[in-house]
């Protein structure tokens, strides 16, 4: 794959429930490695256009690629085994199940590879690769101590750890996380943004970070988009996009 | 085209009974997000309450409707939003239909035992005499009860038409139909207008079912089946709304009753087309609509702007035992086992080995609940048609070739399994409270039609599976079949463990906490979910087998579809979550039925209503109340011995952390942040 | 000073587990303006659903003109004079226009102050008087937030609690929405505006309340407002997001 082809490449997305024009005509390209951050007012779009791109909606128009095939007919289910993760904006976990077994699903899922059959005989106790496989996710999001824990008592900033341990457990190519600093104080924001940049350089996975924080946006992303109204306002790095009059003016309000 | 009509217009007071039930499901659904399974359960009490003022007390035909459809019909509406669903606003649709699964089983079980039983001399009616011809349509004659029928049923829907369009109260209704609380914001007591829509539609129950009690002789106010059958058409006339449009529903009754009458006519009498298709036409219609209909995807979902603004619902009691309890739990199970094999072989009397033995038998069956709507979180409502379809293979198998009973089961239960997939491939696009309707709709499908042929439950002697033997072992003998019911028992508890506990079990535990997250995880929902039901429905079958042969002679009555309800609601009280769950429910069933039999007939039903009113705790106990129950008192014997740890320090083990505190902590993923 | 119209005293509040509210005090006097301002899960939106009803209290009361309300259901503080126009949809979309607006007149103005204020309603907003028979949920966004407006505006309530008016609308409609607002503080309706435009928020109010952590961290006058945020939020992690 060249450089100028796009890992994911959206174009012209457009949505509409009801009268409300969610998402009109936007367009976003992601490289392989790179990592884009969206930003914008709520209620602007931004987890509409994550959902378009996963899958959990269809959108009224537009083409959605991923690694030079388009992917617009695919379930959210055939885009996570292409490699698309994701997390939640609200924490979307299992209540009834540890830790552990949160990343143990989810390497299940990646090792049957959608074949009925594997999964169907795969009735026993993890094997020794996969135990080792979630042992090293556990250490890498920090949650080893709290492995054996229901994550029905788990604070939320573990929570949003655990989905992100749980979606890289699919050795995902792009990582899409929706406000993962939301509801997470000053420390919790940070250990998750160094977690972020770390997955992001050193494993070179591609990311699309929706974020409020812009302390965290600007660690994280090489790249930013501003949509407001449904609309993208700008793009370019952090710094541009902020300084751009417009975005501060849709964005920030009134004389900010 | 004369002739047409005299098909057709017959077909119009008879279709009036379809659409006044579709019309009362879609009015409680849109006025309470309740699929009201107990809509026909409430027909039937208003029925038989009129009859039983008409005929007995021989009160005129206005008191009789006046406190029948007027008083009896609204106070319960009334009583099931006050004790039941004003409690569960926020609960999931399937606890909901669960609960008035319930309240379908208990309402028409519970009538015999306050009134105790009656038979019908005349047929009772409304308005004007059935048995008057008032003038003739074409060559049509027409009789008072198609009259009162259609111009009340018309009269009626108008009036709830014109309320809702233009009275303030239908407005009001409607708005707190989208939403509760932004209606409590503009100073609507929403609990006030909820109420009133339950009394609105029970009395529109209430009143089918009088108006219905005069439609045909078939329906016996003493049997409350007769108007469930009839509730199938309601739900296809419904579905073609789309849940929503009440005119819709109204056309959609009447359309349906028309297309049976004129479907009479044109397919060659006694033929396998008119017997066999005709009464399977709302199935078929409903099906059809189902998948076609692409608006009743998102049926379950909520449009309340503000749904956020409830907490998540309390999770299922997760308790830590303490694990202290492990080794003599373990050891009094097997102790009991032994115990209760030795017994059975030696002293129990007769008459209890056979009922221990159906326990046995019941709770295989009963383990396929657990796999469907234990693990899987879906409700199916046809267990008993797929115990039936390895019921009859087996028998059949064997009165023609000679099969042995085991190998037949075996082959009944792959041919139930292939049914279920079929079954769950053509609902699997749909939503869960929908496979719920269609599963329904095919046990009576299977309970009107596909039974009835004499080469599956039919015919007059019926069916007999014999007893297993393997070469020259025979288990012809009770006592004999139990033990090896229970080695059957176990293999499939085993089975059930093995698939709770592997990937696929994982994936449905995923996929109950987080649909969203499960497919992003890559996880194919619909692939699982059709081979869980595959499975659960295999499992029903080789159950099915098993009772034919502890039964004797077996006819499609042993398979009815209201078993199906019944089985249900059992496993859902005592606990559908786990393996002990089923058998529990298996053991309870046969031996309270056997207990009962000591009591005055006239308390027949009694276990049906127990059962029944465990299920109403659905939604609060997802688990099941017998399982909470259990949870509890493990839990509260674990905090003893934790507390004696505390005053006895450096005896006993060290307890782990957090062990003995029941953890009913809300999963903290649930919590949405407001934002604010 | 005028007598506080609204006091709330040590309020706590949490849904299923999670704590939302740790005592939050806060009184809103009569005719006057408060802007509620605080980071994303500070628990603004938690604090003005407990304040009307929607979420219960866990501790704490809520006192209106002096009376107790502390758990009365949302529709009887509501029928009190308080107006709560909820973050996001304000609006039943199932509804036309006017059966939302005569809804919500019938219960303050009585049946037969219905004609008055619709016509109040949709002078105020020709674009709902075009629109009348419409279903509400065909709107458009600005649209259904002008509908949920002119409910209050036609016929000002005593208390108007307003959660994120301007959230995801163009700037104009804000502009917009901010002169309705100032236009029935002069008819004498106080106000509590939970907002993430602070700065639309504090030109409005007299006195400014900042949450975080579902407690309050400082309150005070709207000047002082934006340095507090920035010493207590941290540069870049103010609400300027």
């Amino acid at each position: 794959m060249g450089d100028h082809a796009p890992l994911l490449d959206a174009r012209s997305i457009s949505i509409h429930f009801g009268g409300l024009r969610a998402l009109a005509e936007v367009s976003v390209q992601v490289y392989e490695g790179e990592s884009l951050g969206i930003v914008g007012p709520n209620g602007a779009g931004k987890t509409t256009l994550f959902n378009c791109l996963c899958g959990q909606l269809r959108p009224d128009n537009g083409s959605v690629s991923f690694a030079g095939r388009p992917i617009d007919g695919l379930p959210s289910y055939r885009r996570a085994r292409l490699g698309i993760a994701r997390t939640f904006q609200r924490i979307e976990v299992f209540p009834e199940m540890t830790v552990f077994e949160h990343l143990m699903v989810a390497e299940r899922a990646r090792r049957g590879d959608g074949r009925l059959w594997k999964d169907l005989l795969n009735l026993g106790r993890p094997r020794r690769d996969e135990l080792e496989n979630v042992e090293e996710m556990l250490s890498l999001v920090g949650l080893s101590d709290v492995a054996m824990t229901p994550v029905a008592a788990l604070s939320l900033g573990h929570c949003r750890l655990v989905e992100l341990g749980r979606a890289l457990m699919l050795q995902p190519r792009l990582l899409m996380a929706d406000e993962p600093s939301s509801g997470l104080d000053t420390r919790e924001t940070q250990v998750l943004g160094d977690l972020l940049r770390y997955v992001q350089r050193e494993r070179s996975v591609a990311m699309i970070l929706v974020e409020h924080d812009l302390d965290m946006v600007a660690r994280v992303v090489d790249r930013a988009m501003v949509l407001d109204f449904g609309e993208m306002v700008a793009e370019g790095t952090l710094r541009e996009v902020m300084a751009n009059p417009e975005v501060r003016r849709a964005y920030l309000g009134r004389g900010a | 085209m004369s002739s047409f009509l005299d098909y057709a217009i017959p077909g119009i007071p008879y279709g009036c009974g379809f659409a006044l039930l579709a019309v009362g499901l879609v009015l409680t659904f849109r006025a309470t997000g309740v699929f009201n399974l107990a809509f026909g359960a409430q027909a039937f009490l208003s029925a038989f309450v009129f009859d039983l003022l008409n005929q007995y007390a021989h009160w005129d035909q206005p008191a009789s409707f006046a406190l029948a459809v007027l008083v009896v019909a609204p106070g319960l509406g009334l009583a099931l939003d006050r004790f039941l669903f004003r409690h569960i606003p926020t609960a999931s649709s399937t606890a909901k239909v669960v609960s008035s699964l319930g309240l379908l089983v208990a309402i028409p079980e519970m009538i015999p035992i306050i009134f105790g039983g009656r038979t019908r001399h005349r047929i009772g009616y409304l308005w004007l005499s059935p048995n008057l011809v008032y003038f003739h349509l074409g060559s049509t004659p027409v009789n008072g009860a198609d009259i009162a029928t259609t111009v009340i049923t018309l009269g009626v829907v108008a009036a709830l038409l014109a309320m809702f369009r233009w009275s303030a109260a239908g407005v009001t209704m409607r708005a707190v139909v989208e939403s509760r609380r932004l209606s409590q914001l503009e100073g609507v007591n929403a609990s006030r207008v909820a109420a009133g829509a339950w009394a609105l539609s029970s009395t529109l129950a209430g009143l089918s079912g009088v108006l219905l009690l005069s439609q045909s002789n078939s329906i016996d106010p003493t049997n409350p089946l007769a108007f469930t059958t009839l509730l199938v058409a309601g739900i296809t006339a419904a579905a073609l709304a789309s849940m929503e449009s009440i005119s819709v529903a109204l056309l959609g009754g009447i359309g349906l009753g028309v297309l049976e009458n004129v479907l009479v006519k044109y397919l060659p009498p006694g033929s396998v087309l008119a017997t066999g298709f005709l009464p399977s036409l709302p199935f078929a219609v409903l099906v059809i609509v189902l998948l076609a209909n692409p608006r009743l995807r998102h049926i379950e979902q909520s449009s309340d702007p503000m749904a956020s603004v409830d907490p998540p619902p309390p999770p299922p009691a997760v308790s830590t035992r303490d694990p202290r309890l492990a080794a003599p739990m373990k050891w009094g199970f097997r102790i009991l086992m032994v115990a209760f094999v030795a017994s059975v072989l030696t002293w129990v009397p007769g008459n209890w080995v056979f009922v221990l033995a159906q326990g046995i038998v019941f709770s295989v069956i009963f383990l396929s609940v657990t796999m469907i709507t234990g693990m899987s979180g879906q409700l199916s409502l046809c267990q008993a048609t797929f115990a039936g379809i390895g019921a009859f293979t087996a028998g059949r198998l064997a009165e023609h070739l000679g099969l042995s009973v085991l190998a037949g089961a075996l082959v009944g239960g792959l041919l139930a399994a292939l049914v279920g997939i079929v079954l769950a491939v053509v609902v699997s696009r749909v939503s869960g409270l929908l496979l719920t309707l269609v599963t329904l709709a095919f046990a009576i499908f299977a309970d009107n039609v596909l039974f009835q042929f004499s080469w599956s439950g039919g015919g007059i002697t019926g069916v007999d599976v014999p007893r297993p033997a393997i070469g020259p072992l025979s288990f012809a003998s009770d006592r004999y079949f139990l033990v090896l019911a229970l080695v059957i028992l176990a293999f499939c508890m085993l089975l059930v463990v093995l698939v709770q506990r592997g990937t696929v079990g994982r994936y449905l535990a995923a996929m109950r906490g987080s649909p969203g997250a499960a497919a992003s995880l890559g996880i194919n929902l619909t692939s699982t979910k059709v081979v869980v039901f595959a499975m659960s429905a295999g499992l029903a079958g080789i159950g099915g087998a098993l009772y034919g042969s502890a039964e004797g002679p077996i006819a499609s009555t042993d398979f009815s579809y209201v078993l199906s309800l019944v089985w249900v609601v059992v496993v859902i009280t005592t606990g559908a979550t786990t393996v002990e769950g089923a058998v529990q429910a298996g053991m309870a069933f046969a031996v309270l039925a056997q207990v009962l039999s000591y009591l005055p007939s006239r308390l027949d039903g009694l276990e049906f209503v127990m059962f029944a009113f465990g299920a109403l705790t659905y939604a609060k106990h997802p688990e099941g109340i017998v399982e909470y129950q259990k949870a509890r008192w493990l839990a509260r014997v674990s905090r003893l011995l934790a507390a004696w740890d505390a005053r006895h320090p450096g005896s006993g083990q060290p307890s782990l952390a957090g062990s003995g505190e029941t953890a009913s902590a809300a999963p903290a993923g649930s919590v949405e942040l407001s934002n604010g | 000073m005028s007598p506080a119209l609204l006091e709330a005293d040590g309020l706590c509040a949490s849904y299923g587990s999670y704590r939302a509210l740790f005592g939050v005090s806060l009184e809103v006097p009569e005719g006057s303006a408060v802007a509620l301002l605080g980071s994303n899960g500070a628990g603004k939106s938690t604090f003005a659903r407990v304040l009307t009803g929607l979420v219960p209290a866990s501790s704490g009361s809520v006192r209106l003109d002096g009376h107790d309300v502390t758990g009365m259901p949302a529709w009887r503080i509501a029928r009190m004079g308080v107006a709560h126009v909820p973050e996001g949809r304000g609006i039943f979309s199932s509804l036309s226009v006017e059966e939302n607006l005569s809804l919500s007149f019938r219960r303050r103005m009585g049946r037969g102050g219905i004609g008055e204020a619709l016509d109040k309603a949709y002078a105020g907003f020709p674009i709902l008087a075009e629109r009348r028979r419409q279903q509400a949920g065909t709107l458009s966004g600005g649209q259904q937030r002008m509908l949920s407006l002119a409910k209050v505006l036609a016929v000002p309530p005593r208390l108007l609690v307003a959660d994120e008016l301007s959230l995801g609308l163009a700037p104009v409609v804000v502009d917009a929405v901010y002169d309705g607002l100032a236009e029935i503080r002069r008819a004498g309706t106080a106000l509590l505006v939970v907002e993430q435009h602070i700065d639309r928020a504090l030109a409005l109010a007299e006195h400014a309340v900042l949450l975080a952590k579902g407690e309050v961290a400082w309150q005070g006058p709207p000047s002082g407002a934006a340095e507090a945020m920035e010493r207590i939020l941290g540069s870049g992690r103010a609400e300027r997001t």
